[in-house]
């Protein structure tokens, strides 16, 4: 259809242009073509009216012989174009089974009275095909839409329609009468799916790639979010605190985190297995206190229901937190395992250290929260420290294995 | 004094490190794609090249497979911001013969250097991880137990690397001495390189953590 929008956008600037008949994808004489030209309708639209003019009362054939006759053929481009067969054979089968339509139900006899139902027909075309594009592909694909997604309640419903007509027409005693008039029908809309097929398609084809692109725009977005949301933020609040180095560190390895997370690590509920539970106390840790955890994790397991690998979090959560407070150690080491029915986690660090013995019987950090947590959960701790030496905790805990 | 090629495509990276590598290493030369390392490491014949995992042209794993494949002698030890597994492991079947992260202190480098130029095999503690986990993770009957299974002792030594014991912390820990520690790192790092199971790399990638 393009070569028909450049024809009349070509002849626009001449004040009287003359109707031609385009050779170029003519279906018979290119009447209907050079028409649509120059009304600035779609030559499908001009076609189906002739079609229906003539199966009314044969104003269509006259009208379209006549124009055939005093309009000059444009003298074709290329060598003879060949018409468009298919097309033509699907319009002829629309206007025979619309004509024989009409001669069984008696309507072409009837002339003048049928004469509104063509211009209401062709009105409607007129109004589909000079619908702005972007609503007509709306309508389309909402009704697309919908019909995907109700296919079988729309199929159900089909039928149904279906077989209560033939059934009424069946009491009624018509059937016999009636099936001419369905086959005719049938060719019609048969008629119909053969024109519109290649624009449904591209309509298609368009709608996919709109979608593509919507899908790499939403992508795009949600990098350009993450970056500024936090990329760009702890930038501008690193350059804040420059003056302190120890809160720009905390801030570039919180940062540096949340950024390997969102690359590589897939998304993973933290209240689910251990190795994540370890990770995010670790993180958090790191966060509160401005030193490094690095995390080392072998092997997994699903957090239990009795809460023995919950008690055993906490308890290396306040080492992680001990050492991150009073050993001074420049970095925390905390290594995970999960061999056999055996979990263990090491918290280590390079800091101080402290004589246990020494430790006043008040204290309850590790007394407590540590050694007697895992005690009472079925588990043990030891620590292993000497001044000067840094501290290690070491927690063991036996699960049943589901 | 170990002379040192650096191959990374940040500038003010490769700067950095020239910066902090101590008075005992002399950096002979810096490259910034696979081309042109592969060109310096043959003019320049370094004792340890520092290798970037992800570069144009393929990244470090290019640069090995052409400098290794030629039957070069070059060491490599693998810099990376990357802890993901799957470069990891890459980077050592490749050939590398240690891996460390780049937010790895001076110091810690110039020792990593060191030991590569030596001969022997640097595992940060995610390393020693990952090969543990690996190692472990297979059911699977192996083809050659020799090379697809840790001994004992090694994993013990793994398992303290991997708790963050230095070399001499870990030989003063088991009671042998730090070249023995070395020989056991090194054992491995030849497993690792060499076992054929393809399950290990089909872990690593399955394994997309940090």
């Amino acid at each position: 259809m393009a070569d028909q929008k450049t024809l009349a956008e070509q002849s626009g600037d001449t004040p009287y242009r003359r109707m031609t008949r385009p050779m170029e994808g003519r279906l018979l004489g290119g009447v209907a073509q050079g028409l649509a030209a120059q009304l600035k309708l779609d030559p499908v639209v001009v076609r189906l009216m002739f079609v229906l003019l003539s199966v009314v009362n044969g104003v269509g054939v006259v009208a379209y012989a006549v124009l055939w006759m005093v309009t000059p053929r444009q003298a074709p481009q290329r060598v003879e174009p060949q018409r468009d067969w298919s097309q033509l054979a699907a319009f002829t089968a629309i206007g025979m089974a619309l004509f024989a339509f009409g001669w069984l139900t008696g309507a072409s006899q009837g002339g003048i009275g049928m004469l509104p139902f063509a211009v209401g027909g062709i009105g409607a075309l007129i109004l589909w095909q000079q619908a702005d594009p972007e609503r007509r592909r709306t309508w389309m694909s909402g009704a697309a839409l919908s019909i995907r997604k109700n296919r079988v309640r729309t199929l159900l419903g089909v039928a149904l329609v279906v077989v209560g007509a033939v059934g009424f027409l069946y009491s009624q005693g018509e059937l016999a009468q009636a099936r001419p008039g369905l086959m005719f029908t049938v060719v019609v809309v048969g008629g119909l799916a053969v024109i519109a097929t290649p624009w449904l398609a591209g309509l298609w084809k368009e709608l996919q790639l709109e979608r593509r692109e919507r899908i790499r725009q939403e992508e795009r977005a949600e990098v350009a979010a993450m970056v500024h949301d936090s990329v760009l933020h702890t930038l501008t609040l690193i350059q804040r605190v420059a003056h302190d180095p120890r809160e720009v560190s905390r801030l570039a390895r919180s940062q540096e985190r949340e950024l390997r997370n969102w690359l590589y690590q897939p998304a993973q509920d933290a209240d689910a297995t251990l190795a994540a539970a370890v990770r995010r106390i670790a993180a958090e840790e790191e966060d509160a206190h401005g030193v490094p955890i690095e995390v080392v994790c072998v092997g997994d397991i699903d957090l239990d229901q009795q809460g023995r690998l919950g008690a055993m979090l906490k308890a290396a959560r306040q080492a992680m937190v001990n050492a991150a407070k009073y050993s001074e150690s420049p970095a925390i080491s905390v290594y995970a395992e999960v061999e056999g029915e055996e979990v263990t986690i090491f918290v280590k660090d390079r800091g101080k250290g402290f004589d246990l013995e020494a430790v006043p019987l008040d204290r309850m950090g590790i007394r407590e929260s540590i050694i007697g947590r895992m005690e009472r959960h079925g588990g043990s701790a030891r620590v292993r420290t000497d001044p000067g030496e840094g501290t290690e905790v070491m927690l063991t805990m036996k699960v049943e294995m589901a | 004094m170990t002379r040192v090629l650096i191959v990374d495509d940040h500038r003010l990276f490769r700067s950095g490190v020239r910066a902090e590598l101590g008075d005992s290493i002399e950096v002979v030369g810096e490259a910034e794609d696979v081309e042109s390392a592969v060109k310096a490491i043959a003019a320049h014949q370094p004792d340890v090249v520092l290798l970037d995992v992800h570069m144009p042209g393929g990244g470090g794993q290019e640069v090995l497979r052409r400098v290794l494949g030629s039957g070069s002698q070059v060491r490599f030890l693998a810099l990376s911001v990357s802890d993901a597994a799957e470069d990891v492991i890459g980077v050592i079947r490749g050939g590398a013969r240690g891996y460390v992260t780049k937010n790895i202190s001076g110091k810690e480098l110039t020792d990593a250097i060191r030991r590569v130029a030596e001969g022997d095999a640097v595992f940060s503690p995610r390393l020693a991880g990952f090969v543990l986990d690996a190692f472990a993770s297979s059911e699977a009957p192996s083809i050659d137990p020799e090379l697809d299974s840790l001994t004992q002792r090694e994993r013990e030594v793994l398992r303290l690397i991997a708790r963050g014991y230095a070399y001499k912390e870990v030989a003063k820990e088991l009671f042998i001495s730090v070249k023995t520690v070395e020989t056991h790192v090194s054992s491995v790092l030849r497993k690792l390189q060499l076992s054929n199971r393809h399950e290990l790399s089909r872990w690593a990638t399955a394994r997309r953590l940090v």
